[in-house]
């Protein structure tokens, strides 16, 4: 089966500048990832704040730019960005934001966005896309007599279900979910991750779920991929890499979600904060953080490779730690 | 809980209507006035009771309530009524000529700097630096002087005054809105630039930009006013607002009623616009309901 998105060494730069005169410093906030998603399959995009899962999001949808690296889509190469070839590729491949009061038109009738793609990508006449849109209302459980509402009249929880109403409007095959319940208190994240659960099993669609929270990404997604300062340190099968994590990073990430019942002994926490993109560490990136470090880790870049037959890990101890606790 | 709360929320609708039924007073009449000001300015012709350059050398400076001239005559005996028609006429054709082609040529070159950035971005801000250090008058003096006045090269120069303002404020609104936000929201549709500066980005900005055009639109009266005055406007015996209250000074003691009649003219019609600007700009905003 071939794969419906095959991103190779995406590279994406950022330079930062630090204060009015410093010198201009150049931040990897995506360095080197290669990835990619059977159609129907679900990916999982884990990792701390700054680690550069939404700039990879972005880039995987070619919203943002490559400046390495190649992303394709059902074979094909993404096309250069705001070219018609792009726009038109918008109709099968969509994001679900963060925010959902930001990414609405306060302007426009919730009813009137989510007819949006549908004219954009001229799908169906005036009665076909008004069917289409009460359709997708009820797919996301918002009620008919809210159509005419604007965005400030909903709920968070509604608005992000018309955000994702709108992101399906047009028969997307890729969906991008950029931390789509992080903005969402906790009963409400429920409502969504479980209408997400729904989309993926009606339909043959594949997912990128970005998220800094484990145990929705477990809920959901088939396959994670763990990522640390830009890069990949551990990719696999969801539940292989939640029950065995192979790299130290992982296990601490896995150990930090709160169980209630449970004493916090025993647990891997982590030290400190991330360090500055900016300055990343010689090595492996993590090694500053890390109860393994030893000296080739801070010399060498450990390489992603296979420690299971379906799970790969970036560690130099990624074999001789197998002895790990199950979350 | 769910039996008190049903007859609680019947009344409070009643009390908060979604939609304003009724205008404010002062929204009423500056849209009445406005209305009446279009309207004298489109039959302009049909009310006039004189021609503008009829004299009547036997009735100068007759006071306002002579029959026949009920707002009086200026000195060279022409009815001031007749002329404050053609005045509103001019006045308004300049004022509102220019407020359009200044928002429409700022807010173009302002969305343009946003949407390609880098040097047509640079370009446009500093057309728009170069035109806020620029004297307007002096600029327009030296215009009219050297081309002479008529009246397209009027409400044209006109056109280029404060369309900086426009551009600044749609391109760092187009900016904000592209950064985060509805407007990628809308490109990652696969909107074409086109639809995302038109039917997205243009009304939401609309209110700030509605805002500056009531600013506008005064300034350029007033600013007509100046140049008609420094006899560099509209020229006898043609005749403008500012134009009459720059000839009816010289008559300030003996015949005031020569520059007080345009002047409430501009009084009026400024504060009328500001006020229906307000009140548009409210209206048009569905989160403000």
């Amino acid at each position: 089966m071939t794969a419906l998105l095959e991103a190779t060494d995406l590279v994406r730069v950022y330079t930062g500048r630090q204060g009015l005169f410093g010198k201009a410093a150049p931040v990897r906030a995506v360095d080197g990832v290669s990835l990619r998603v059977m159609p129907g399959e679900t990916l999982g995009i884990v990792g701390e704040s700054g680690s550069g899962k939404s700039t990879l999001g972005r880039m995987l949808l070619g919203v943002d730019p490559a400046q390495g690296g190649t992303v394709r889509f059902g074979g094909t190469p993404m096309p250069e960005r705001a070219t018609p070839a792009w726009r038109a590729l918008r109709a099968r491949m969509q994001m679900v934001f963060q925010d959902p009061l930001a990414a609405l038109d306060r302007r426009l009738t919730i009813a009137a966005q989510i007819r949006e793609p549908l004219e954009i990508h001229r799908i169906g006449d005036a009665r076909a896309r008004a069917a289409r849109v009460g359709e997708l209302m009820q797919a996301v459980g918002l009620r008919p007599d809210q159509a005419g509402r604007y965005p400030h009249e909903l709920s968070g929880g509604q608005r992000q279900r018309v955000v994702i109403a709108r992101a399906l409007a047009s028969g997307p095959e890729l969906l991008v979910c950029d931390e789509p319940v992080s903005a969402l208190d906790v009963s409400i994240q429920a409502q969504v991750v479980n209408l997400l659960r729904e989309l993926q099993r009606e339909g043959r669609r594949s997912m990128v779920f970005i998220s800094h929270d484990l145990k929705v990404v477990r809920n959901l997604c088939d396959r994670v991929a763990v990522m640390y300062l830009g890069r990949i340190v551990e990719e696999g099968p969801s539940e292989l890499l939640f029950a065995r994590p192979r790299h130290p990073y992982t296990r601490a990430l896995i150990s930090s979600v709160p169980e209630p019942g449970r004493p916090l002994d025993g647990r891997v926490i982590l030290q400190g904060e991330p360090p500055n993109p900016a300055k990343r560490p010689s090595g492996c990136a993590f090694h500053p953080r890390c109860a393994l470090a030893t000296d080739v880790c801070r010399n060498t870049v450990p390489e992603l490779r296979q420690t299971d037959p379906e799970q790969t890990a970036a560690c130099h101890h990624a074999d001789g730690t197998a002895a790990s606790r199950a979350a | 809980m769910t039996l008190a709360s049903q007859p609680d929320t019947a009344p409070r609708r009643r009390l908060l209507p979604r939609r304003m039924s009724s205008v404010p007073a002062a929204v009423g009449f500056g849209l009445i006035w406005l209305g009446l000001v279009v309207l004298t300015a489109v039959f302009a012709d049909l009310i006039r009771p004189y021609d503008i350059t009829q004299m009547d050398l036997s009735a100068r400076l007759s006071p306002p309530g002579t029959p026949g001239h009920w707002l009086g005559t200026d000195e060279l005996g022409r009815d001031v009524f007749s002329r404050l028609i053609q005045s509103v006429r001019v006045s308004l054709v300049i004022a509102f000529g220019a407020t359009i082609i200044s928002a429409v040529f700022g807010t173009t070159l302002g969305f343009l700097a946003a949407q390609f950035r880098g040097a047509v971005e640079h370009f446009v801000v500093m057309l728009a630096d170069f035109q806020a250090a620029l004297p307007f008058l002096i600029m327009s003096l030296a215009v009219l002087a050297f081309f002479g006045s008529s009246m397209v090269l009027l409400v044209g120069l006109m056109g280029f005054y404060g369309w900086e303002r426009y551009a600044r404020i749609a391109r760092g609104l187009a900016i904000s809105a592209g950064a985060q936000g509805y407007a990628a929201a809308v490109v990652q549709l696969g909107a074409t630039p086109r639809r995302v500066y038109l039917n997205h980005i243009l009304p939401n900005v609309a209110s700030t930009l509605i805002v500056s055009m009531t600013l506008t639109f005064p300034e350029i009266i007033l600013m007509e006013s100046g140049l008609s005055f420094l006899g560099l406007g509209v020229q006898p015996p043609e005749t403008s607002l500012g134009n009459m209250v720059g000839f009816g000074r010289e008559y300030l003691t003996t015949a005031p009623w020569i520059m007080l009649g345009p002047a409430v003219v501009i009084m009026l019609t400024t504060l009328s616009i500001s006020l229906v600007g307000d009140w548009l700009r409210d209206r048009l905003d569905p989160t403000i309901r």
